[in-house]
């Protein structure tokens, strides 16, 4: 019998990118494997890591969570320059609230979530209407502003912060509900952006204009967007602030917004899985370039334009193609 | 039954600093019939549609619709009581397939409710409304992503965004420029068939010749003002008309 090679996913793909016709268990692993593995492979990590790495991948899940926040944004026509909006946010909320009220951070961490997610989305209301660099220049300037006005006016600890506040218990559980989460926000996220609802926001951040003359009101997608990325965002924020057992002026740092940023430039955006995968590359190398002193940043630095330049779609992107590109050997019938 | 006023403009005027883009322009347009809008380049045509649909605010005058006012009603409101329209510059969304592009006003709340609340199997409806407008529906076309698509598919698939809202009137923004006259010719069939289906619609056109043969009633601008209005043919005899075009348009 004759034979020819194949493309994999050919077959698979009955009609759009989200039905799949599956005949044999290799072709469900061929689709399950790039979803399986990574999930898999971090959980391993935070078993065989030593505490100290385990707390850098606690760090890195919670970049991650930034960056989907980030490209989530994005996918809804919202270009974002201050992810620390709200992360700083999330986490004042987490720290005041355990700090003043004694309250528990199995209390304080689901309150900032939803609290910082709502606070954020009224401050940023009366700017969804501002498209492109006009709404990313408010984003980027509102944590910078917060820091001063908390500085200037001694709140919530002043310069010095809040300190001494509750942990959530071991390294272990943090690093659980960490990876948990994450991969829950990316999936679930994921799962949403192929429904209808996730049509109307790329329709919106494609072309908002045509999506108004199709009868929709924009600004209440646009609100509910920014309500998801900002909670995700705020989430971070009060995990970190427990898992630091501080809050501080920090939190509003520039690092928050361009360190995701970084991530969708490196990983690829669009996807969520890309920003998630950037954010895993770029965390954990700054820690490991810690050793080289001074020149870490421009090493950091070098790569990052290394990876930007020479991938400009982003590695997932180009990863994702050369899997469906897989082949195999068929025979053919003469 | 062309008698019935659906649509009336009163004195609309916007400004833009000094200048006048539309000018105390006021018409009324019947249930059912097709409008034509000419004038030369600048003359007001992209903005009076735009004031028609919500997407510029009027200086002054009023825009009613079925007895409603509705000036001042923001694009989105406009659209759900059924007046849909088409960009000159076309807006499709370049990310989806070319048949997701309807999704988009399928799943508006309008398309909902005349449906009485239930979407049915809109990949289905919106590849009936591609076919309509002229995708070939079993080439691959209609599952490409629109930035893929050449212009001429582009502006088609303008047409059947508007028809996918199943509005009153159809607002139609040069919805020939650009097109070859083989694809023109192959649109006004189908622009003759939403009119028997009883839609009004509001054509804004450079290309007169194949315009005349639909319009009903055309209305001329003119700096922003209306200089004619009538039928077809007895609108370029109009000494003002022929005045502002004077030259290549007319003459097409």
């Amino acid at each position: 019998m004759a034979k020819r090679k194949e493309r994999i996913d050919r077959g698979i793909k009955v009609r759009s990118e989200d039905i799949f016709a599956l005949t044999s268990w290799r072709e469900m692993l061929y689709l399950a494997a790039p979803r399986v593995v990574p999930v898999l492979a971090l959980f391993l990590l935070g078993l065989v890591a030593t505490p100290y790495w385990e707390r850098v991948l606690i760090t890195t899940c919670m970049f991650a969570l930034l960056a989907i926040s980030w490209d989530l944004l994005n996918s809804a026509g919202m270009v974002s320059l201050g992810q620390a909006l709200f992360f700083g946010v999330g986490a004042y909320i987490a720290g005041t609230l355990n700090h003043y009220l004694g309250l528990p951070p199995a209390l304080t961490i689901p309150i900032a979530t939803v609290g910082g997610g709502a606070l954020c989305t009224l401050a940023l209301l009366p700017v969804l209407r501002l498209r492109g660099i006009y709404f990313a220049m408010v984003t980027l300037i509102l944590p910078l502003m917060i820091e001063r006005v908390i500085e200037a006016t001694k709140i919530f600890g002043g310069t010095e912060g809040i300190s001494g506040l509750s942990t959530m218990g071991s390294v272990h559980l943090e690093f659980l509900v960490a990876a948990v989460l994450v991969f829950v926000a990316l999936f679930g996220f994921r799962r949403m952006m192929g429904t209808d609802y996730g049509l109307l926001l790329k329709g919106i951040s494609d072309n908002d204009r045509a999506v108004m003359s199709a009868g929709m009101n924009i600004y209440v997608y646009k609100a509910q967007a920014l309500f998801m990325a900002a909670s995700v965002g705020s989430f971070a924020g009060a995990f970190m602030t427990h898992a630091y057992q501080f809050v501080g002026m920090p939190v509003f740092a520039l690092d928050y917004s361009i360190i995701p940023i970084a991530s969708v430039a490196v990983g690829g955006m669009g996807t969520l899985a890309g920003p998630m995968l950037g954010s895993f590359i770029l965390v954990p190398l700054s820690e490991l370039l810690r050793g080289l002193g001074g020149l870490r940043v421009v090493i950091y630095a070098v790569i990052l334009v290394v990876c930007t330049v020479g991938l400009p779609e982003g590695i997932f992107h180009y990863l994702a193609r050369k899997y469906n590109q897989f082949e195999r050997w068929v025979g053919v019938e003469r | 039954m062309k008698q019935e006023v659906i649509l009336e403009a009163q004195g609309l005027s916007r400004y833009f600093g000094g200048v006048k883009a539309v000018d105390g322009v006021s018409f009324s347009l019947r249930r059912n019939e097709v409008l034509g809008v000419i004038g030369p380049n600048g003359s007001g045509k992209t903005t009076l549609a735009n004031l028609l649909t919500g997407f510029v605010k009027p200086s002054k005058g009023r825009v009613i619709f079925e007895g409603k006012d509705i000036t001042g009603m923001p694009p989105y409101k406009v659209a759900d009581l059924g007046i849909a329209r088409s960009f000159q510059m076309v807006k499709p969304f370049y990310q989806l397939a070319a048949f997701k592009n309807l999704n988009v006003a399928l799943l508006s709340p309008r398309v909902r409710r005349l449906a009485g609340g239930r979407f049915g199997d809109r990949d289905a409806v919106a590849k009936d409304l591609l076919e309509e407008v002229g995708f070939e529906r079993d080439s691959w076309v209609i599952n490409h992503q629109a930035a893929s698509l050449p212009h001429g598919y582009l502006k088609r698939l303008e047409l059947a965004k508007c028809m996918a809202l199943q509005p009153e009137i159809i607002v139609l923004d040069e919805l020939f420029s650009g097109l070859s006259l083989a694809e023109v010719a192959s649109l006004v069939p189908v622009i003759e068939k939403l009119v028997h289906q009883g839609k009004t619609l509001v054509m804004i056109e450079h290309r007169l010749k194949e315009l005349f043969r639909i319009a009903d009633r055309v209305i001329v601008l003119n700096f922003g003002q209306k200089i004619a209005e009538g039928q077809p043919d007895q609108v370029m005899e109009d000494p003002q008309v022929k005045g502002a075009y004077l030259g290549s348009e007319a003459e097409e």
